[in-house]
């Protein structure tokens, strides 16, 4: 689950961690408000969006007055701002975030990520902040420090020291280095953090470590021990559908095709995905309904994939294991006799029983295209796909 | 023979009395498997189908002599339970539980090390279907009898896309000698590495079938071991070409995020190392025969 950067420092400012000073508005006249409390004479404004890239794309701005403030975030509110992480249609802006400015040097990178190899929580630095991580890899390697934390003891201090001196921070700032390192930990490790980002972390004109900008990220099967954290989350950045699907338990991500899926099992998803792209179509969603595949979240998932307008064929292929396929194919029967779907459904099913499910799905008089391997199925959902497509070009010619 | 699993295996189950454990547990007993003892904090002294409950592992180990272990224990408890069966003397312990915070998993993980290695338990999961090892016993949540006995080694992330495997292995007239699933997850017990180990010691297993996904680097490191040090064939499927980078696709371990880690990264880095992989889903099991078709000629 992602966190708002304001909510990020909040955070990690309890830990130690040292932050500009910023205060949140929700409208243009409460942000020129806030840079009046603040004081001083320069301010950044911030959109809060859960993506990075914020600043090439109009989300981050500084102010030399609370007029430029009103017109700068007027132009914020309410906008979708779109990064090269939000995707085409962006994230809404609806709160704003208004620090005062400070003068800074250099600039470093500071992440903590979950390692999969070493399997630990791993400290990802570099002393070329304000670029992305995925650039400072490509462009200065060398300039990376990693250091993977040993669980039973946290982070060290000398390994915190290591970091600093890795960086070539000053000498005298190597205390405030270690702090805000042992921080950013501690907050990873307490809250089930499952990524803390500071980029940049700065040193500033008056010798201050300073976190300028913040994400956390945390990790969703954690929440029940963190209510606290739970209740940041903000379904405005989130996409609508991704969002009911969770609340009912399915895991649904929304594509650009027009072939939906329903599929149980993750693994099995992503495979009848990649069969569609092989078979010539374009998968509309990844939606998986979880081991069980019971009628009534057989019925759940073809309402969610018809919540898609561009779906235009709608292909079925689950493994029915301890579940037998007749007890499947029943569900499908009953979830289209219940809400008909004017779009061509292809149904392959696997596993126990697989003929007596077949027999039912053939039975039902229903206009079910009938499968039995995973490619004939996701071939036959693309031939029905164009021909529908075609039959509805030809209908509205007419 | 096979790995991890056998008809010796005495196994216990935790969470025992909760509905889903014990409709696993029936099917388990009624495939053959020696459930001794089942395990629940405060149930002691019941039994579930006949299998006495303990309130502790120690107990249920010195009672019953049990040596292998499945958690069906929910998140929150579910990391207390592994550690609790690696400090029982359990030898084998398969945690099916999905949802485990990623950090109970870390600490599960050091703390397997207090054990010298060869009393450390072996795990698999979590989040996985669990081990089977065909005619012999189940250890999990899968069907039973979409696998024939035979002398192709199945490891996979994936739980259905692993049964998909199987089925098609079946339709196909070829055994399995035993399938493990290493689970979704991106801290697990058991790498895909760890179990082609132990399927290249394996006498009786001839080929291995590796089902893998987008995300994490176990697919590489398993690539850089197969290349180096196994001798038995290795066919692969790599699922995900489509899946968007940077997203989560439904697996808490499935997702894109440094080289090596796309599935089209996976298959040229499986494919150099020597791999056959099998281009599409459906073509698991006939690219299995094919192998086994050379490998007899």
């Amino acid at each position: 689950m992602d966190i708002h950067e304001y909510q990020a420092k909040e955070i990690l400012s309890r830990f130690g961690v040292a932050v500009p000073a910023g205060a949140l508005a929700y409208s243009p006249e409460q942000a020129a408000y806030r840079a009046r409390e603040l004081g001083g004479d320069r301010w950044i404004v911030k959109a809060q969006v859960h993506a990075g890239g914020r600043g090439k794309a109009g989300g981050v701005k500084l102010c030399n007055s609370e007029h430029e403030i009103q017109d700068a975030t007027n132009a914020m509110f309410g906008r979708k701002l779109v990064t090269h992480q939000t995707g085409p249609e962006g994230k809404g802006i609806y709160r704003v975030y208004v620090e005062s400015a400070v003068d800074f040097g250099r600039e470093i990178y500071l992440g903590l990520v979950l390692d999969r190899t070493s399997q630990r929580v791993m400290i990802v630095a570099s002393s070329e902040g304000g670029m992305e991580i995925e650039e400072i890899s490509a462009n200065r390697p060398e300039s990376i420090v990693r250091s993977t934390v040993e669980p039973a003891v946290g982070l060290q201090e000398f390994q915190a020291r290591e970091i600093s001196y890795a960086l070539g921070i000053p000498a005298n700032l190597t205390q405030q280095m270690v702090r805000t390192l042992q921080g950013c930990y501690r907050a990873f490790r307490d809250l089930d953090a499952t990524m803390v980002e500071i980029n940049p972390l700065v040193i500033t004109a008056d010798n201050r470590i300073l976190a300028l900008d913040a994400k956390m990220t945390f990790d969703g099967n954690a929440l029940f021990r963190h209510p606290q954290i739970a209740e940041l989350r903000d379904k405005s950045q989130e996409d609508p559908r991704e969002a009911r699907a969770a609340d009912r338990g399915l895991a649904y991500i929304g594509l650009s095709g027009n072939i939906g899926c329903i599929v149980n099992g993750a693994g099995l998803a992503m495979a009848t995905m990649d069969t569609i792209k092989l078979a010539g179509g374009e998968p509309a969603n990844f939606l998986d309904i979880g081991g069980g595949a019971t009628p009534e979240r057989v019925a759940k998932a073809f309402r969610l994939v018809m919540s898609d307008e561009n779906v235009q064929a709608i292909l079925v292929n689950i493994f029915a294991g301890i579940n037998r396929c007749d007890w499947v194919a029943e569900g499908v029967v009953q979830a289209l006799t219940a809400n008909p779907v004017d779009v061509p459904v292809i149904v392959r099913l696997s596993g126990t029983n697989v003929e007596e499910g077949q027999k039912i799905l053939a039975k039902s008089g229903l206009p079910i295209i009938r499968a039995s391997t995973l490619m004939e199925a996701a071939e036959r959902a693309v031939t029905a796909w164009k021909n529908d497509r075609k039959q509805n070009t030809r209908m509205r010619a007419v | 023979m096979s790995i991890l699993l056998d008809r010796s295996s005495r196994v216990v189950v935790q969470g025992i009395t909760g509905r889903m454990a014990q409709f696993h547990t029936r099917e388990m007993l009624e495939y053959g498997t020696n459930v001794v003892a089942g395990v629940v904090p405060g149930k002691g002294g019941e039994t579930v189908f006949g299998v006495p409950v303990f309130d502790t592992m120690k107990q249920a180990v010195a009672a019953t002599g049990a040596d292998s272990s499945l958690v069906f224990v929910p998140p929150p408890f579910a990391a207390d339970s592994i550690m609790e069966a690696a400090d029982g003397g359990i030898r084998y312990c398969v945690c099916i539980t999905d949802g485990i915070p990623a950090q109970d998993m870390i600490r599960v993980k050091r703390y397997m090390l207090r054990y010298p290695r060869d009393r450390r338990m072996v795990l698999t999961g979590p989040n996985c279907a669990g081990t089977i090892s065909p005619g012999k016993a189940l250890l999990g949540i899968m069907p039973g009898h979409i696998y024939l006995p035979g002398t192709v080694g199945i490891v996979s992330r994936s739980g259905t896309l692993g049964y998909e495997a199987a089925q098609q292995l079946k339709d196909h007239g070829i055994g399995v000698s035993t399938s493990v699933g290493i689970g979704g997850d991106p801290i697990n017990g058991s790498s895909f590495r760890d179990i082609l180990e132990r399927f290249e010691a394996d006498t009786d297993t001839h080929v291995v079938c590796m089902i893998g996904e987008i995300g994490g680097p176990q697919e590489a490191e398993a690539a850089a071991y197969i290349q180096e040090h196994m001798t038995k064939p290795v066919i692969a499927y790599i699922a995900g070409l489509t899946a968007p980078k940077g997203r989560t696709m439904g697996h808490a371990g499935a997702i894109i995020s440094a080289f090596g880690e796309s599935a089209s990264e996976k298959v040229e880095i499986l494919t150099a190392a020597g791999v056959t992989v099998a281009e599409h889903p459906s073509v698991i099991g006939e690219t299995v025969a094919r192998v086994l078709a050379k490998r007899a000629a």
